[in-house]
């Protein structure tokens, strides 16, 4: 038996620059394997399946009818499934449809919704433009709400930057709901939808608003622009809309310019589509933009509303069901050279709106012209009611303050009354 | 048959200087083997025991007995011990009787070689329960046997112990045994040979000495009895002695407090006084307890919490004030050359390796005891006390907090810097250049707050190492070596690299290191490229332009390497330890440059890369060949599904890469390159899956294969079916059953080791892996009902890895995704089976409930999917 041999690496690195090699191939073929499942996976969990698709004439009220719920129904539909990052790589008017059904779109307040002040949260809605940030694969991108790209950008995000260490694993992506406001290059987040890969759909707003709070900064999204990381990313601050909530939004000072207050209602779901359960208002105090302008940016002496056309020459809102405004005679339809589909522009008439329960009795419509093609929708009703009432009798701030202050008192009474 | 005089005459012809004689020996010997075996071993063993005839022949007779018994292959040694089994009680009982007899034997060899194999047969023996009555006959009546018998018995229980499981002697025998052992070590026992073989069976025992060592009275006997033993007059007695206080550092670290004052003072002694192979092992006993106490310190967060097994006895700490001061002045006895000379190992060596584990194990507390001892020798006239001062300072780099150390190494910074270029010693140098190169690997990072490399002194910093790159190539490597760490601190500096202005320059000093002319000695070369790729994969895009310039020249040095000349055996391997490195150096370079936006330019270069290795896969060279896979793996990354136009020309080596059993690495090399042609080419590697996946499960049943690459060759079943989809189809028949059997294998091998526990937990991932690839792929398509029989027992199998309770984080993700996978693929088919599975419930809970967010988030999938399943 010979003594041992005790010998101890002497001078010399524990792991050689082969082994390292070797581990950090064997570090990337299992990141690339565990991306490559998450991908297959997410094909069911976040998605949304884009029916008929293939079908070149889409009628535009399919997609803005909310999509089928695959998450809790389990009915998925025959027709291609797709996810997020497949839908980023559709183009043209296709990519425009798919992303213009995917943001939640809010209502116009017309009127003030109950318990305002218990199941409401208030936001100072940043002037900008809407898109969605998509952050995956080592790289960021912004649409606008008609599908086309804003930036293409690295971020702080989950998987948005090419860059080693980045927070989380390379394979989740995550979706924002942003304002990007243009004179601080800052993209506003107002709403999460999807958080390292986790789909944030199905949750309550309190919780994706607690989820967005508590996630983005530990990213170092909100933190300056670097090489890494773009344009900084903030949230926007939301209040309890009691009476000091909407006093906080309505006066208080912020980074940004607002374009109106966003009133997101605590227990709704994430709603691709318009949805009752987001409303905006707006004022002359907190947006410079609460009438329409027309194409060249100026006010028009009248309002102008854009509808769209269908088969039976019903001229109808963006609403699911659509509201009917009125009716065209086919001769008209010829002559303009207007088709089914087609979205068309009016202005109001000295005659005016006039609605009974969310129907229109009479509205004296004058014929403009087909609308530019980038806009992807026809008005809902609540903006053509909104943008009516803006002109003739608006809904102030001192409205909802008082509605808030009621409420609060039907609250406090009975207390009153058992302490006495 | 043969007679016993010609089995005499084979075995001396075997060990003929005459080749023809020789070799016509040895096929008679394998042919007389494969005739009649039994007879064969028999007469081995006989001409082993016969002290008549000539003791070359009796030493072959039992070494060729050894090599019957056992073989270092896995399955080799399966088939020998199944062999030995499998033959008659009557021919086995007569081999152990003359192994036994030639115990008694007056010719040493003789007996040293009989103990081996009686060691051989008992641990064929022993676990079967075969033989019970061995350690019986041998210690049977040890006092009244002769010395040379005795010292014989001892060595063959210390075999014994190397060779069989504690578990399988029972505590009677080992006790025994133990008795024996000691009480031949005492320093009562006369005869010098019998207490070196008690001592050196005494350290193979150890590991069966548990109970014995937990009974104060037998622990103090056995302590006691080493103790002296270090002490003896002979030299190899000491010597063996300290080699079982070393065992015990690290075997009974928990049991040692009473003894250590006693350890220190024997210790020290030694190291000041004694001959260096005793010097040695008692500096090693002092690295063992560092390296246990810097465990133990790693486990538990540094303090002793009260949940650990084994607390921090703080024995280091405790010697500090001694034990600094006994290794500082081994620092001093250095040889002349020792930097030269690859295979040198000598006291200050092993003391400034200790004093370096003793740094790690207490922390700050060693800067005090060192410092003294650096600024009164770092300017001595004497090289030996420049170099053992910059050898201590080197040494405690790694362990004392950042804020200790920072001030000092401000200090001496300037002064290395100054000893690199002028010291007129190359022993100086090296240690100067070495300790550089800790400074910036411990003290120079991201994570250090008060940068040590700043705009002030970097150019100095870096000058001078290009400076040391020219000078002898110990120097330089080190040089590299420091290079490299101070490239590696900048690894998430951002876009700004300090390094940028000095980019081209460092790259083409590293360049011309590599093509010294001397390049070879003292591993220069290797550390050039070593550190050539730290700094490339360290860069930022300001240089990807230089970079890019680089793949030309490394492309065409790899083009040099493949002309092949007539070369030397010695030659082509220098060669091919170049092509190795080259490849390395261009897999680096893929990782940097094949992406965004340097990835257009980049592939350009791609066809002809790609004809480069596959030319080194025509040279025969693991390395070289690990290495090219490496970087066809990668490129393969970069190149996406355009990768496809190499696969047919690419395809047979990795065939060739699968097939290749005796050097694994390159086997589980490209079984992880299979992944990423799937991951790159999707159904377009369809065409070549009949072949990988015939190879793929040839690799799975053969028993040669070494069973690491099992594991990834299952991972690699998912990456094929999620890149075919529902083609897999056709391997389900083969492949299926396969997981199923490694399935069951895994889910209970609850191993008695950390080592098994491991193996086990990354051969359930790759199960795993598989069966989420092969679902996902399935998705959608109407032949997933072929997967709906696997079902069960694939949730089968989840529960009992849940139930075993000894999964790892890793598993537990992947396992938890694989119930979503299959809830998703098979919805509500399997409803019912997946609400009767305890994964389902508690495991699927406790997953949910992770910390870890990797976890949690499978865990989410699953539950999501399993909702959908049953919902229907």
């Amino acid at each position: 038996m010979a003594p041992h041999d005790l010998r101890r690496p002497f001078k010399r690195r524990p792991i050689s620059d082969q082994q390292k090699r070797r581990d950090l191939s064997l570090l990337r073929q299992s990141q690339h394997r565990s991306d490559a499942q998450q991908r297959a996976r997410n094909l069911a969990s976040s998605v949304i399946s884009l029916q008929s698709s293939s079908s070149p004439d889409v009628d535009p009220e399919t997609l803005s009818e909310p999509m089928p719920d695959v998450d809790t129904t389990g009915h998925e539909s025959e027709a291609s499934s797709f996810d997020i990052r497949q839908a980023s790589s559709l183009r043209g008017p296709e990519a425009r449809k798919w992303f213009a059904s995917q943001l939640m779109l809010p209502e116009w307040m017309i009127d003030v919704p109950e318990n305002l002040s218990r199941d409401w949260y208030v936001l100072a809605r940043p002037a900008g433009k809407r898109c969605f940030v998509v952050s995956a694969d080592g790289t960021t991108v912004s649409r606008l709400r008609n599908g086309s790209v804003l930036h293409h950008f690295p971020s702080a995000l989950p998987g948005g930057a090419r860059k080693k260490g980045v927070s989380g694993p390379a394979q989740s992506y995550s979706i924002l709901d942003c304002i990007f406001h243009e004179a601080d290059q800052t993209y506003y987040v107002i709403d999460m939808v999807c958080w390292r890969g986790y789909s944030l759909y199905e949750c309550t707003a309190e919780f994706r608003f607690f989820w967005l709070q508590s996630k983005l900064d530990e990213t170092g999204a909100c933190g300056p622009p670097s090489f890494y990381h773009k344009f900084r990313f903030s949230v926007v601050p939301f209040y309890n809309c009691d009476q000091s909530g909407l006093h906080s939004a309505y006066t208080g000072s912020l980074p940004y310019v607002k374009d109106g207050l966003l009133f997101y209602n605590k227990h709704a779901h994430y709603h691709t589509g318009n949805t009752p359960l987001v409303l905006i208002w707006k004022d002359e105090r907190c947006s410079q933009y609460v009438i329409d302008t027309d194409n060249n940016g100026q006010v028009p002496s009248q309002q102008h509303i854009v509808l769209e056309l269908q088969d039976d020459g019903k001229i109808v809102t963006s609403d699911d069901p659509p509201v009917v405004v009125n009716c065209l005679n086919a001769d008209f339809i010829k002559q303009s050279g207007l088709s089914p589909g087609s979205l068309v522009r009016f202005a109001i008439g000295d005659g005016g709106l006039n609605c009974v329960d969310g129907k229109f009795e009479k509205a004296d419509l004058q014929y403009i012209s087909v609308s530019n093609r980038a806009r992807a929708f026809a008005d809902s009703y609540s903006k053509i009611m909104f943008q009516y009432m803006a002109r003739h009798s608006p809904l102030k701030a001192e409205d909802l303050a008082s509605v808030i202050s009621q409420e609060n008192q039907q609250d406090k009474l009975p207390e009153v009354e058992m302490s006495d | 048959k043969l007679v016993a005089m010609e089995v005499t005459q084979l075995l001396l012809n075997a060990q003929s200087i005459d080749g023809t004689v020789r070799k016509h020996a040895e096929e008679n010997l394998k042919l007389f083997q494969s005739q009649n075996l039994a007879g064969f071993l028999l007469s081995l063993a006989g001409e082993l025991a016969n002290d008549e005839k000539p003791v070359d022949s009796r030493k072959l007779a039992g070494l060729v007995l050894k090599n019957a018994l056992d073989a270092k292959e896995q399955h080799r040694k399966y088939e020998l011990v199944q062999r030995w089994l499998s033959l008659d009680m009557a021919t086995k009982t007569q081999i152990r009787a003359f192994l036994l007899k030639t115990l008694s034997s007056p010719v040493p060899d003789v007996r040293s070689t009989a103990s081996q194999v009686i060691a051989k047969v008992a641990g064929i023996e022993l676990p079967q329960n075969q033989w019970p009555e061995l350690v019986g006959s041998l210690l049977s009546n040890i006092h009244q046997l002769p010395a040379h018998v005795k010292q014989a018995t001892l060595e063959t229980l210390g075999y014994l112990c190397e060779e069989v499981s504690p578990d399988v002697v029972e505590q009677e025998h080992v006790n025994k045994i133990l008795t024996a052992v000691v009480q031949g070590m005492n320093a009562a026992e006369g005869n010098n040979d019998v207490r070196l073989a008690a001592t050196r069976a005494l350290y193979m025992a150890l590991g069966f000495a548990q109970a014995n060592f937990n009974n104060d009275m037998e622990r103090d006997y056995i302590m006691r009895v080493v103790c002296e033993a270090t002490l003896s007059p002979e030299v190899k007695i000491r010597q063996a002695a300290f080699e079982c206080l070393v065992s015990i550092a690290s075997t009974y670290y928990e049991k040692l407090a009473h003894y250590m004052q006693d350890i220190f003072n024997i210790t020290a002694k030694a190291v000041r006084e004694d001959d260096e192979s005793v010097a040695l092992q008692a500096i090693e006993f002092w690295s063992s307890i560092c390296d246990e106490e810097i465990d133990i310190l790693e486990e538990y967060g540094g303090e002793f919490t009260g949940d650990s097994d084994v607390p921090c006895f703080y024995f280091t700490k405790q010697a500090l004030p001694a034990l600094v001061p006994l290794l500082l002045e081994t620092l001093l006895k250095q040889e002349e050359d020792q930097d030269l000379d690859e295979g040198a190992w000598n006291i200050a060596m092993a003391g400034g390796t200790c004093l370096g584990l003793v740094a790690r194990a207490v922390g700050d507390d060693i800067v005090p005891h060192v410092m003294p001892f650096i600024e009164e020798k770092i300017s001595k006239p004497d090289w030996r006390e420049r170099e053992a001062a910059t050898y201590a300072f080197g040494s405690i780099l790694e362990g004392p907090s950042p804020d200790k150390l920072m001030t000092i190494v401000n200090a001496a910074l300037t002064f290395m810097l100054n000893a690199l270029t002028k010291d007129p010693s190359n022993h100086v140098k090296d240690t100067t250049a070495w300790t550089l190169g800790r400074i910036f690997e411990f003290l120079h990072g991201s994570t250090i707050e008060t940068p040590i490399i700043t705009q002030a002194n970097c150019q100095q910093i870096i000058t001078v190492l290009i400076q040391t790159m020219k000078d002898a190539p110990n120097v330089a490597e080190k040089a590299c070596g420091a290079l490299y760490f101070l490239a590696q601190g900048y690894e998430d500096i951002g876009p700004n690299s300090p390094l940028t202005p000095f980019f081209q320059e460092i790259i083409q000093s590293l360049l011309a290191v590599a093509h010294r002319e001397d390049a070879t000695e003292s591993r220069l070369r290797t550390a050039a490229y070593e550190a050539l790729n730290e700094v490339v994969r360290c860069s930022t895009d300001e240089t990807s332009a230089m970079v890019l310039q680089l793949v030309p020249v490394i492309m065409l040095e790899l083009h040099n390497t493949l002309e092949g000349e007539k070369l030397s055996s010695d030659e082509r391997e220098k060669q091919n330890e170049l092509q190795g490195l080259l490849c390395g150096c261009l897999q680096v370079i893929i990782q940097k440059l094949g992406s965004e936006p340097t990835k257009y330019v980049f592939m350009q270069h791609a066809d002809q890369m790609m004809g480069l290795f596959l030319r080194v896969f025509g040279c025969k060279s693991a390395t070289a060949h690990e290495e090219a896979m490496l970087a066809i793996g990668a490129l393969a990354y970069a190149a996406g599904p355009d990768f496809a136009k190499y696969m047919p020309e690419f395809y047979k080596y990795l065939e060739m890469g699968l097939q290749n059993f005796e050097e694994y690495q390159v086997c589980a090399v490209t079984v992880g390159v299979i992944g990423d042609i799937c991951r790159a080419l999707e159904d377009k590697i369809l065409p070549y899956c009949d072949g990988i996946m015939t190879q793929l499960l040839k690799d799975l049943s053969s028993n040669q294969l070494h069973r690491s690459v099992k594991p990834p060759i299952f991972s690699c079943f998912g990456d094929i079916a999620l890149a075919i989809g529902e083609n897999f189809e056709k391997y389900i028949n083969y492949s299926m059953p396969m997981l199923q059997s490694a399935a069951e294998l895994s889910a209970h091998a609850s191993g008695a080791d950390d080592e098994m526990t491991e193996y086990t937990n990354s051969l359930r991932n790759g199960i795993l892996e598989a069966y989420s690839g092969i679902f996902q792929g399935f998705k959608n398509s109407p032949k997933t009902q072929l997967l709906i029989p696997y079902a069960p027992h694939i949730l089968q199998f989840l529960d009992s890895i849940y139930m075993e309770k000894d999964m790892d984080e890793v598993v537990m993700k992947t396992a938890i995704g694989v119930l979503g996978d299959l809830a998703d693929t098979l919805g509500s088919h399997v409803g019912g089976l997946i609400q009767q599975s305890v994964s389902s419930k508690e495991f699927l809970n406790e997953c949910l409930s992770s910390d870890d967010h990797t976890i949690k988030e499978a865990a989410e999938w699953a539950k999501h999917a399993i909702t959908r399943a049953i919902s229907v």
